[in-house]
């Protein structure tokens, strides 16, 4: 190849999805011209730590980073941080930055993530009322985590947990809300949500089930005081954090009139409606060959794989996204890792027993197991994830049988 | 600063600068090592870094905890030297260290 030949790829984001695409381009030794421009500061980082260590404080900002800066300056790969993409022109493919600049692409790739779902209720413009999903966020909140102070957590999902856990553990009191009738209802089963629930209130967090929030009350100065209850009641609050999911950033795309459906739509080799132009990550809704369906799925799992399989498309080969996919929360001395969607199960199979803090849940469909949740039990995800990848017809006996050693069953 | 060397299981050898305190995962990362993306970011929760390190060195690369063991004992290639690589932080003392990568990650 001459030089004349050498082509830009431009990738629109800076989160997980993005920093993965760079690392896999440079490890397959792409030729082209790697350009990523991402709106935050920071150069592509993990975002789980967030409401984990980080919040508690125990790690700092350069060990979130997926790698240092210099280390894609040094490889010849470009990062134009802190700012915006205002829009794509795909006639004549180039996309106009908020510095007023424009970049010409060859390929595109789109890794815009997602943003947060606001609470629209009276009151829910107040001061001292949270949501977290990046570093800033997470540095102000922190910084209101006082011992003594009462944080009240709108959402009783990963992130809400999550932080309930960091925020006790730095002797905040903290509330928990949620609006239906168990925790992580949306990705977990009963047993799992049972488990987690004991787990936060033996650690004195006030977890409230089946209580839908109605609005925010006013302190002084325009700060928040409490949140009011669909019952009639209010929880007083010092800081509120809401944390009731996330929305797929598709602005840009739409605007472009590329082709979307809660996600930018992407087939399974992360293509979009423009051949030019592919997207990874959180932002889609793909065809995900595993699924056998359209699929959106927001991890960091999901975005690394896409970020292999668009490597793959950018450089000609073709290799279709067909993982499962797989999830892991930390809160307390718990560690729990997960694969596969539960949801459909038609069975579910206990191995050990909470009381154990080392149990795991088998979810089988049709006597395949289509998923696994391990608490403080690797060995169980591990073989959970050769499982449910090949979707093995497992005998349920044996599942739950401690004789039997998982491992036999792959 | 001293020198790792990685060798993918086709024998291409990727040698690397380390400072101490730096995980096998994330120097590999930096490197572009293929096949080591560190899914996780090094919480030992994705089991997608497995390395085997060169014998004469494993003695180096401090005790194996519960939870690794647990990981690797599901990788098909393990070894009697295997190790996560988010879960070796690097010494001076691992100057010189040669580490292999096993044919596929789980």
């Amino acid at each position: 190849m001459t030089i004349s030949e050498k082509q830009t790829t431009v990738i629109v984001g800076g989160g997980h999805a993005a920093g993965a695409l760079m690392t896999i381009l440079l490890q397959k030794k792409y030729q082209h011209e790697v350009v990523l421009v991402g709106e935050e500061p920071h150069p592509p980082y993990q975002r789980p730590p967030l409401s984990k260590n980080y919040l508690a404080g125990e790690v700092d900002q350069a060990s979130l980073y997926l790698k240092p800066r210099v280390v894609y300056e040094k490889a010849g790969q470009q990062l134009r941080l802190g700012v915006r993409v205002e829009q794509i022109d795909r006639d004549n493919k180039t996309i106009r930055l908020s510095d007023q600049s424009t970049l010409k692409y060859d390929q595109l790739v789109l890794a815009t993530g997602s943003h947060v779902r606001r609470l629209r209720a009276p009151g829910s413009d107040l001061q001292g009322i949270h949501y977290l999903h990046d570093i800033t966020d997470t540095d102000a909140l922190r910084e209101k985590l006082v011992p003594g102070k009462r944080l009240v957590i709108v959402g009783g999902g990963y992130i809400g947990l999550e932080v309930a856990a960091s925020a006790t553990k730095k002797g905040v009191n903290v509330t928990v809300l949620e609006a239906a009738d168990r925790l992580m209802q949306r990705v977990t089963g009963p047993e799992m949500s049972a488990f987690f629930y004991a787990k936060h209130r033996g650690a004195g967090v006030d977890v409230r089930l089946n209580t839908a929030v109605t609005g925010f009350e006013a302190g002084d100065q325009g700060r928040v005081a409490g949140v009011t209850l669909a019952d009639g009641g209010t929880v007083p609050a010092d800081v509120v954090l809401v944390s009731i999911g996330v929305i797929p950033e598709t602005a840009l795309a739409e605007a472009a009139g590329l082709p979307c459906d809660d996600g930018i739509v992407v087939d399974e080799f992360a293509r979009t409606g423009d051949p030019d132009i592919l997207a990874i990550g959180d932002c889609t809704h793909h065809r995900n060959l595993f699924f056998e369906k359209m699929q959106r799925l927001e991890s960091v799992a999901n975005a690394v794989d896409q970020a292999r399989t668009a490597a793959a498309t950018l450089m000609g080969e073709e290799k279709p996204y067909d993982s499962a996919p797989w999830f892991w929360s930390n809160q307390y001395d718990v560690r729990l890792q997960m694969v596969g969607l539960s949801q459909n199960s038609d069975q579910r199979v206990l191995r050990g027993s909470a009381e154990d803090k080392e149990f795991a849940v088998f979810y089988l469909r049709e006597g395949s197991v289509i998923a696994v949740d391990a608490v403080n039990l690797p060995v169980a995800f591990m073989v959970g994830k050769q499982l449910v990848q090949h979707r093995k017809s497992v005998c349920a006996k044996a599942l739950s049988d401690p004789r039997t050693d998982l491992k036999s069953l792959v | 600063m001293g020198k790792i060397t990685f060798i993918e299981h086709d024998n291409t050898e990727h040698v690397t600068e380390f400072e101490a305190g730096t995980t096998l995962m994330q120097i590999a990362v930096d490197n572009a090592v293929p096949g080591i993306d560190g899914d996780c970011g090094g919480e030992c929760a994705c089991g997608t870094c497995h390395m085997i390190v060169a014998d004469e060195w494993f003695g180096k690369t401090g005790s194996i905890g519960d939870a690794e063991e647990q990981m690797l004992s599901m990788t098909p290639e393990r070894a009697q030297t295997s190790r996560l690589g988010c879960q070796v932080r690097t010494t001076e003392a691992m100057d010189g260290m040669t580490v292999h990568l096993p044919e596929f990650q789980m």
